[in-house]
């Protein structure tokens, strides 16, 4: 079945389920494998994608729950945030193994929008969802608290 | 599978004593590298240089090869920083790929065949990458000094700059296609450490870009050909079980779904994607021969373990009578310990993909064992060794899990290429994606396993006898391994971290025992250390109070004889501030334990939550891995290492109920997330001794420092892990 959907500011449309995830669609139809695939359940992190900014799982979001809204990807993510994220990670070295870090940078790139100076408490409660098991969570932190300070500089 | 693996190291395994000359120093490694055929593979007048370590290319890019999977540790940055520095090249114009598949010059010298495990990769690569940078830079001397007419030692390289004092320049690309002209020489000088400009300092990890920009064909998972299909399997449920008969009909009516075939691991669905290839995989209705399968549970299996420590085992280690000492002692101490099965949970899930077109075959994966992974996948494709190309690929983890000695994946990818061909199917790449589930329940786990120590103590509470009885099933009887890693019956990598403790008991025996299931056990980040510095440290600890002695003092009482021990102990307790007083719900806790040749202390510091519950607020450690090499990964690794140890003592445990695993997703084995990580702190010991392993070595001492630092708080140690268990998680 043919479904269009709106994916870092392009419009494509693809063959896929209404009723299959958006991992999926993204990785295997659209040839976007920067989104990661790691527990299927929502319980890792792995397959953090925005929704209209907001980060979600797209391996517990169906592609026919997505047509029209604007699903950005860790390959079209941009903006001040992302930016000084990705900064961030690069000068911390922040991967290990980096399999989740798409995911990670995702999370922390939508809590730096919605909250820019963030507290230890507040990475807590928005990256917990997000597994490293590289546990290269300190460094994480580091980053995110070092992010926040170059959308400021 | 083992029906297909007899002989997986034909090719390249190397005898007994092979390996242990080999292990005896770095000197094989360096007459490895020197011994290439001169200029090997270089397309003349291509302006390339090309040698097996290092390619130069005429756009100025030094591409390193690594002939270690990196599954996160850094080992490819490592290996180039160890070229780059020799070489003198920029940081900036460097690149790293993966070796090839070739045991005869991308062997590790301490395996004898290739491979990347028990954290050898900078020991056994110390010496040759080195050299390699120092020949190619010795090589492209010699060709500006041939190009200009000027002496070679007037000629220097910085920078990835050659210059001669008469103002004449060039870069290493420019002069690349005329140095792999240039002789190839027997002995290139190797820089003193003062001369080091990355080596001790800092060489930024060459890998973070792609993995910050979610970059395409970084791991097996994202492997993509226009004509791939996808496969799932679905495995028995019980380990050892078999297919009695399935039914694919309404799998096959999954759109996308291509083709369901019977292999002998079980069945497989065969889809133009992956969500297909999940989905019909679910509507397979298979009926399982569990005849020969392990269908006990876990609890029967540790009840066995605990009965078999009670008894003598095979002998690990006897200095004397030690019944005798014990019966003689004012008093005995018995502890017994046990610990569960853990699966690895690398955040990649298993995956690999071959194209095998009945001739020649071609593999795409995170290969952590390439020469057994090659032979096993050219005797069950049933073609030459040369006829098998391994691409080795970024993996995303590993803990372990992608060293099987039976290379089960790709045996499994090679017997579905086979029922494709013997279906009649078009030749096409195929790709096995394992799901979480699949992972998880796949079996290869740390082994679980029961302890019994009996500790004897004089008056004093001075310890007079130590005994030990470990019961586990072994991880390399039994496998290709066996040959090179038992000796005399007896596995090591069970007893590792006790046997040849080097506190200083006046009599200590070890016996183990080995049990026998169906379940598939292999290496897990440190493998026997796992449990064995948990019972060593919170052991020491225990006897410490006996003696009524502070826990460090103690300790650096009983190691004076093992000096980088008492090194890295008295770092951490010191940066730590282990004689200063701690805020009220404070405690803390030490341990201190030698693996893959690196010392490593770590003092945690914890808390108690409202409910009670134990947070880990802060791990102060200190290690001494020999010469630092990059001493911002060997910190991320410690980092990294407390935090793998720390999530698997706090609540992972995979346990079987009538032989079927009942942990298959992070949602019931709930990895160290966020909120539990403490602040880590990392001390690296200076130190010119040869660089030992770092990937492994952070995991130990985590364990027994944090239940040092419970029974501070609660007068008594966990002996049961994990701590979930216990109620303090």
């Amino acid at each position: 079945m043919s479904v269009t959907l709106k994916i870092n500011g392009e419009t494509r449309t693809l063959e896929a389920d209404p009723e299959s995830p958006l991992l999926w669609a993204l990785r295997d139809e659209l040839k976007m494998t920067g989104t990661k695939f790691g527990c299927g359940i929502a319980a890792c992190g792995a397959c953090t994608v925005h929704w209209d900014g907001m980060p979600i799982r797209s391996c517990q979001t169906m592609v026919g729950d997505v047509e029209g809204a604007e699903i950005t990807t860790i390959e079209g993510v941009d903006g001040k945030a992302a930016t000084a994220v990705q900064a961030a990670w690069a000068e911390l070295d922040v991967p290990q193994c980096g399999y989740c870090q798409s995911g990670q940078i995702m999370a922390a790139t939508a809590l730096l929008s919605e909250t820019p100076k963030p507290t230890d408490e507040d990475i807590d409660a928005a990256m917990d969802g997000n597994v490293c098991r590289c546990a290269t969570y300190a460094r994480i932190r580091k980053a995110i608290h070092l992010a926040a300070d170059k959308m400021e500089a | 599978m083992l029906h297909f693996l007899q002989k997986p190291l034909e090719a390249a395994q190397p005898t007994r004593r092979s390996f242990l000359k080999l292990s005896a120093g770095t000197v094989g490694g360096l007459v490895l590298a020197m011994n290439l055929p001169r200029s090997a593979g270089a397309a003349a007048g291509s302006g390339d240089f090309v040698q097996p370590f290092v390619h130069i290319r005429p756009d100025n890019t030094v591409v390193v090869l690594s002939k270690h999977l990196d599954k996160g540790q850094g080992v490819a940055t490592g290996l180039s920083t160890l070229v780059a520095d020799e070489l003198d090249a920029a940081r900036d114009q460097v690149r790293v790929e993966f070796a090839p598949s070739d045991p005869k010059v991308y062997a590790n010298t301490l395996f004898g065949v290739q491979g990347t495990g028990g954290s050898t990769a900078m020991a056994n690569s110390f010496m040759q990458y080195r050299a390699a940078g120092a020949a190619a830079k010795a090589m492209i001397v010699a060709a500006a000094a041939r190009e200009w007419g000027v002496p070679a030692d007037e000629i220097s390289v910085s920078q990835g700059a050659v210059t001669h004092p008469s103002g004449k320049t060039a870069t290493l690309g420019e002069l690349a296609g005329l140095a792999a002209n240039e002789e190839v020489p027997a002995e290139p000088v190797l820089k003193t450490p003062d001369q080091w400009v990355y080596i001790g300092k800092s060489f930024p990890r060459l890998d973070v870009k792609n993995k910050t920009v979610g970059a395409p064909n970084t791991y097996t998972m994202d492997f993509q050909r226009d004509d791939l299909l996808v496969a799932t399997v679905a495995r028995a449920p019980r380990f050892g079980g078999k297919v009695k008969s399935f039914d694919a009909a309404e799998a096959k009516k999954v759109p996308g779904v291509v083709e369901v075939l019977q292999i002998p691991n079980g069945v497989a669905v065969l889809a133009r994607s992956t969500w297909p290839a999940i989905k019909g995989r679910s509507l397979l209705e298979i009926d399982w021969d569990d005849s020969e399968a392990e269908t006990r549970s876990s609890d029967a299996m540790v009840a066995e373990l605990k009965e078999m420590t009670a008894r003598p085992g095979i002998k690990v280690r006897e200095d004397g009578d030690v019944d005798a000492a014990l019966a003689s002692s004012a008093k005995v101490l018995e502890v017994d310990f046990e610990f569960p099965f853990l699966a690895h949970g690398a955040m990649e899930p298993l995956d690999i993909a071959l194209m095998f077109d009945g001739d020649t075959a071609e593999f795409w994966f995170g290969s952590q064992l390439q020469t057994v992974d090659h032979n096993v996948a050219a005797a069950v494709l049933g073609i030459p060794f040369e006829k098998v190309t391994i691409n080795t690929l970024w993996a995303g983890g590993s803990f372990g899990r992608r060293a099987q000695g039976d290379s089960h994946p790709v045996a499994e990818v090679a017997t579905l290429a086979k029922a494709m061909q013997a279906a009649g199917m078009t030749p096409a790449p195929v790709k096995i994606v394992w799901t979480r589930e699949d992972d998880m329940a796949g079996g290869y786990y740390r082994p679980m396993s029961a302890h019994k120590i009996r500790a004897g103590l004089d008056e004093n509470g001075n310890v007079t006898a130590f005994k030990y009885n470990i019961a586990a099933k072994s991880i390399v009887k039994g496998t290709p391994f066996e040959a090179f890693l038992m000796k005399d019956g007896v596995d090591h990598n069970m007893t590792e971290g006790a046997h040849d403790t080097s506190y200083a008991f006046p009599l200590m025996n070890m016996d183990q025992a080995y049990q026998e299931t169906k379940v598939p056990v292999l290496w897990w980040r440190s493998v026997g250390h796992t449990h064995t510095a948990y019972v060593m440290e919170t052991m020491i600890d225990r006897l410490a109070k006996e003696a009524g002695k502070d826990p460090v003092a103690y300790r650096l009482e009983m190691i004076e004889n093992d000096p980088r021990k008492v090194g890295v102990l008295k770092l951490a307790a010191e940066k730590a501030g282990w004689d200063t007083p701690l805020p009220d719900g404070r405690y803390r806790g030490v341990a201190v334990h030698k693996s893959f040749g690196s010392y490593v202390a770590e003092v945690a510091e914890i808390s108690f939550r409202d409910d009670g519950t134990v947070k880990v607020e802060k791990v102060v450690a200190a290690v001494d891995c020999g010469t630092p090499i990059n001493p911002d990964n060997i910190r991320a690794q410690v980092e990294g290492g407390v935090g793998y140890g720390l999530g698997a003592i706090l609540r992972n445990q995979v346990t079987l109920a009538d032989g079927v695993v009942e942990e298959t997703n992070f949602d019931t084995y709930e990895p160290i997330r966020m909120s539990d990580m403490p602040v880590v702190e990392v001390h690296i010991v200076p130190s010119n001794e040869p660089p030992t392993g770092i990937g492994e070595p952070g995991t130990p001492p985590i364990g027994p420092a944090v239940a040092n630092a419970i029974a501070a708080a609660k007068g008594d140690w966990p002996t049961s892990l994990p701590l979930s268990k216990t109620g303090l998680v």
